[in-house]
């Protein structure tokens, strides 16, 4: 009998390999079909009013003349008079309308009357914030701080931040949805297919419509982007499904690109005042930090800081400030990324006044690291040198070049659990020969379709044509959402499982016709044969013929987060080199470098591709993005791609990828890769940019303004 | 008044390639159609911006001595060798024309307003982004558009889809279609890009998954060139 563990290397013919996403004709032909994409006959397109005001009570609504207007088929109010608005593009009511045009102008045609009541937008220090809208949430210590500090041979202090940025997603959030009858199709741009039912069945619930979650079929066979922001219904998702109660018809309806922006993805800022201490040979041994940060009108989670690196003595307090700004939504990693420049910034500065290269004084202090990755942190900080020729770039901090363009390198590392999510696989194979693994997950672009077919694939010996993967639809077995890089471990024990329990019927099956007993059999290569000898074989499709019209049916379940096929906890390590005009502000990244472990790579090219794009999304983070608000109107200032700005294929330099493979790394089974390597571009870009300029950029992102200030605050006074 | 050269107010016999759209213009176009601003963007904007500046704006869109909409008008649109007939408001982009009144979705409307390039269709010969060009002036025209859709039929792969395939130049998707027209459009008239060449397609489209590795080389093989391998730039 074939069990359930991973074939060693020598066995894999797909499994870590560079295969190209089994999905990529569909899309890059334009045939793919996005929840955008939906059109049904007789759809309505929704539109949703949203609040101007950042805090107000509505007084009355009067929707009679939007009613009236041509083409509008239904009217759904969100909020009620007397209920509250707190934040700009809050959503108030929705309608559907025959076509979209009209849509929007029967949104004009609503009147509604405010009470606007104080509110606050600005993201501002605790002190400044003032009482009402701060609330400290954590205040921790650890060992002896203060006589750590005392007995430090240096000690460094110096502020840092990372602003509000927004999820940005291609494809805005929303959904396509009609019933018929008593079922309801829920086309969901979403990274949950199989908890949207459950989520919308409760919610509609409660607004007097009863619907089973049997009855939903979520359904997203693509979908265009979520990184964390596309997890719940929404208060669209439940407007959407009453509208199309009510009208009787499909309805479609898809944030504009302004709302988009304004409430539908935003990661918490994160600034902070750290002091951190060290012995003159470069021993971490003290850190202290007080933090704050805001996540909207909610509170955001105090982070555990320092990040990777963490001395005993310590002291740390965490301030969340409220803001009347679109509610939080997990961003790729949450909180790493604004932990990680918090804390390998404030190294960096640190060994800078050490006089050490920071390289060496990560090495110095890995011994701290307490995720159990100090010897892959020490390999792969040596990878990474190597690749960025490390020893010949770097400088003791500022560029003493003549000339206004300055270089720069810089480093960073960071960590991520991962582990597997819940996952249920069916796997069918059919008597002639056709197998079909089906799963309710989904595919966000990071190429679960495709691993999902890869494993299995693999376990059957078959070429990947050989199988049909099944994903995007709630009507298959119930897999988790896609989360904190859980997917590929889950789908891929389950799959492995299903895939392996089926085979182990057909080996039976086929066992007496070969003179061998099951275990005795393998599938390899399109054949089942005897294993030790492969001359007693036979074909696939000769193997399956013997199902005699029976499909052999079987599934399989992840066992738990880190069953015995999957594990959690990865390292990597970044470097960059940028080029700054001292001039005009404007930073160049020159080279970027990524060394990264996720255990057991199942599609080496596709794994490569999350990291050169978590490169890329960090590259925009760490340079252009920031959700500006402003402080009098409580508006955002640029909720459009013009003025919330994404890297283009110009900005973002050489990007070179590494991934560990190999003993000590493939027999941890497969972890998830989307959020690690998207946590230290912000730390190593702005390090990349203190060593070229010789001064800290203290905020994020690294615009020439912020240069240009940091700059000036260094230049000596002219006086 | 626009002047008659001014998108606004311009001969609908001017082909698009001959005077293309610049964001600055489309901006004005905007303010005097209401096209591409939403719904809770214009209420927003009539809490703080004066009267004034609606009033001044253009009025609908209007050629000499021929005045169109505000009701619908049937039109002929030119789209992959086809002559679809539709009936749109002046008002209607070329893209919502598209997705929404024919079915074909290739084209993204992501930013609506002329920066990241997921609508790219191509134009007698042009990439064009099709957020904003209005579905009537295409008609009138009669411009020659290209989709997606027209690159390879059902079942098969256009080589330049295959080599995005081939490159994992896409994650999400949901930008590749108006990199891909952007990327055909370019190839068309250099066929045998370099790879540092290749960057010049691709400047006026953004993509948030970060497949920009991928699509440049996908563009290099495209048009016969050496791909670099893992690690170049």
């Amino acid at each position: 009998m074939a069990d359930y563990h991973w074939p060693p290397a020598e066995k894999r013919s797909l499994i870590g390999k560079r295969i190209s996403r089994i999905d990529g004709p569909w899309k890059s032909s334009g045939r793919a079909k996005y929840t955008f994409d939906i059109n049904r006959p007789g759809l309505l397109y929704g539109k949703m009013l949203m609040s101007p005001h950042a805090h107000a009570k509505i007084v009355s609504i009067d929707t009679s003349a939007a009613e009236k207007m041509p083409g509008v088929k239904g009217v759904q109010l969100m909020l009620q008079p007397d209920d509250e608005v707190l934040w700009v593009g809050q959503e108030i009511l929705a309608l559907a309308a025959e076509t979209e045009e009209q849509s929007r102008d029967a949104v004009r045609a609503v009147k509604i009357t405010y009470d606007p009541l104080p509110f606050f937008s600005r993201e501002a220090a605790p002190d400044k914030a003032g009482a009402a809208n701060t609330k400290v949430t954590s205040e921790v210590t650890a060992g002896d701080p203060d006589t750590a500090f005392k007995q430090a041979d240096v000690v460094h202090e110096g502020t840092y931040g990372v602003p509000v940025i927004t999820h940005c997603c291609l494809e805005s959030h929303g959904q396509a949805m009609e019933w018929d009858g008593d079922q309801l199709r829920y086309w969901a741009s979403t990274q949950g297919v199989s908890t949207l039912s459950g989520d919308l069945s409760t919610a509609l619930g409660k607004q007097g419509i009863t619907v089973p979650p049997g009855n939903i079929e979520v359904i997203t066979p693509v979908m265009g982007g979520g990184f964390g922001s596309k997890f719940p219904i929404d208060t669209w998702g439940i407007a959407c499904a009453q509208l199309a109660k009510k009208t009787g018809r499909a309805v479609k309806m898809l944030l504009e690109r302004d709302h988009e922006l304004m409430v539908a993805g935003a990661r918490p800022s994160m600034h902070a005042k750290v002091r951190v201490a060290a012995t003159k040979d470069g021993t971490l041994t003290a850190w202290e930090s007080e933090t704050w940060g805001t996540g909207g009108t909610g509170a955001g989670g105090a982070p555990p800081l320092p990040y990777v690196i963490i001395p005993a003595n310590r002291r740390t307090s965490y301030t969340n400030v409220l803001t009347n700004m679109g509610p939080i939504r997990a961003w790729r990693a949450p909180n790493h990324p604004q932990m990680c420049v918090l804390t390998l910034c404030a190294l960096d500065d640190l060994s800078d006044k050490l006089g050490m290269d920071p390289v060496d004084f990560l090495k110095k202090n890995l011994n701290l690291t307490t995720n159990g990755r100090a010897q892959d942190y020490a390999a792969e900080l040596d990878i990474a040198s190597q690749l960025m020729d490390w020893k010949t770039k770097y400088h003791p901090r500022g560029d003493k070049s003549a000339g206004h363009i300055k270089r720069g390198v810089g480093v960073s590392l960071h960590t991520w659990g991962g582990g597997g999510g819940p996952s249920n696989c069916q796997c069918v194979i059919n008597p002639d020969g056709s197998v079909t693994v089906s799963l309710g997950t989904q595919d966000l672009g990071v190429g679960t379709r495709t691993v999902v077919t890869i494993v299995a694939a693999e376990t059957l010996g078959l070429p990947l044509e050989g199988v049909t993967a099944n994903i995007g639809d709630s009507k298959y077995p119930a897999s988790g959402p896609s989360g904190g890089s859980t997917t590929v471990g889950g789908v891929s024990s389950a799959t492995r499982r299903a895939a392996t329990n089926a085979l182990n019927e057909l080996l039976a099956k086929v066992a007496p016709s070969l003179n061998a007993t099951p275990d005795q059999l393998e599938a390899v290569g399109g054949k089942i044969q005897v294993i030790a000898d492969p001359s007693r074989n036979i074909d696939w499709k000769a193997a399956c013929a013997k199902l005699a019209g029976t499909p052999i049916t079987a599934t399989g379940s992840r066992q738990a987060r880190n069953d015995d096929l999957i594990s959690s906890g990865v390292g990597g390590v970044q470097m960059a080199e940028v080029s700054v005009d001292i001039e005009t502000g404007i930073v160049k990244v020159e080279k970027m470098v990524a060394v990264q472990d996720v255990g057991l790579v199942m599609d080496l090219k596709t794994a490569e591709s999350q990291v050169y794009g978590a490169l890329i999304m960090g590259v925009t983070y760490a340079l252009y993005e920031e959700k500006l608000m402003d402080a009098q109107t409580g508006i955002c200032l640029n909720p459009n791609m013009e003025f919330y700005k994404l890297a283009g294929i110009n900005d973002v330099g050489e990007l070179v990828v590494h991934m560990m493979t190999g003993p000590g790394y493939d027999e941890r089974g497969p972890i998830g890769i989307g959020e690690p390597p998207t946590v230290s571009p912000g730390a190593v870009l702005s390090n990349a940019v203190a060593n070229a300029i010789g001064v800290r950029v203290p905020e994020l992102p690294l615009t020439p303004a912020n240069v240009l200030a940091a700059l000036n605050a260094s230049a000596p006074s002219k006086a | 008044m626009p002047k008659p050269d001014e998108p606004n107010g311009r001969d609908p016999n001017d082909r698009p390639d001959k005077k293309r759209l610049g964001r600055r213009d489309f901006v004005k176009m905007v303010g005097g159609t209401g096209v591409a601003v939403s719904a809770a963007g214009a209420l927003i904007g009539e809490a703080l911006l004066p009267r004034k500046a609606a009033a001044e704006a253009a009025p609908a869109v209007a050629a000499p001595g021929k005045v169109m909409g505000p009701a619908a008008v049937p039109i002929t649109l030119h789209i992959n060798g086809e002559d679809k007939n539709l009936t749109v408001e002046p008002r209607v982009t070329l893209l919502d024309a598209l997705r929404d009144r024919l079915d074909i979705t290739g084209a993204k409307r992501v930013c609506d307003r002329g920066t990241c390039g997921a609508c790219t269709v191509i134009i007698d010969k042009k990439a064009v982004y099709s957020c904003t060009v209005l579905a009537i002036d295409a008609a009138a025209s009669g411009a020659q558009i290209e989709t997606i859709e027209s690159l390879a039929p059902e079942g098969q792969l256009h080589p330049l889809s295959q080599a995005f395939v081939d490159n994992d130049g896409q994650q999400c998707g949901f930008c590749t279609p108006g990199f891909v027209m952007a990327a055909k459009a370019y190839l068309d008239e250099h066929p045998h890009p370099t790879y540092d060449e290749a960057k010049a397609a691709l400047g006026g489209n953004l993509c948030r998954c970060g497949t920009y590795m991928g699509v440049r080389r996908a563009v290099v093989q495209a048009g016969g060139g050496t791909v670099p391998g893992q690690g170049g730039a």
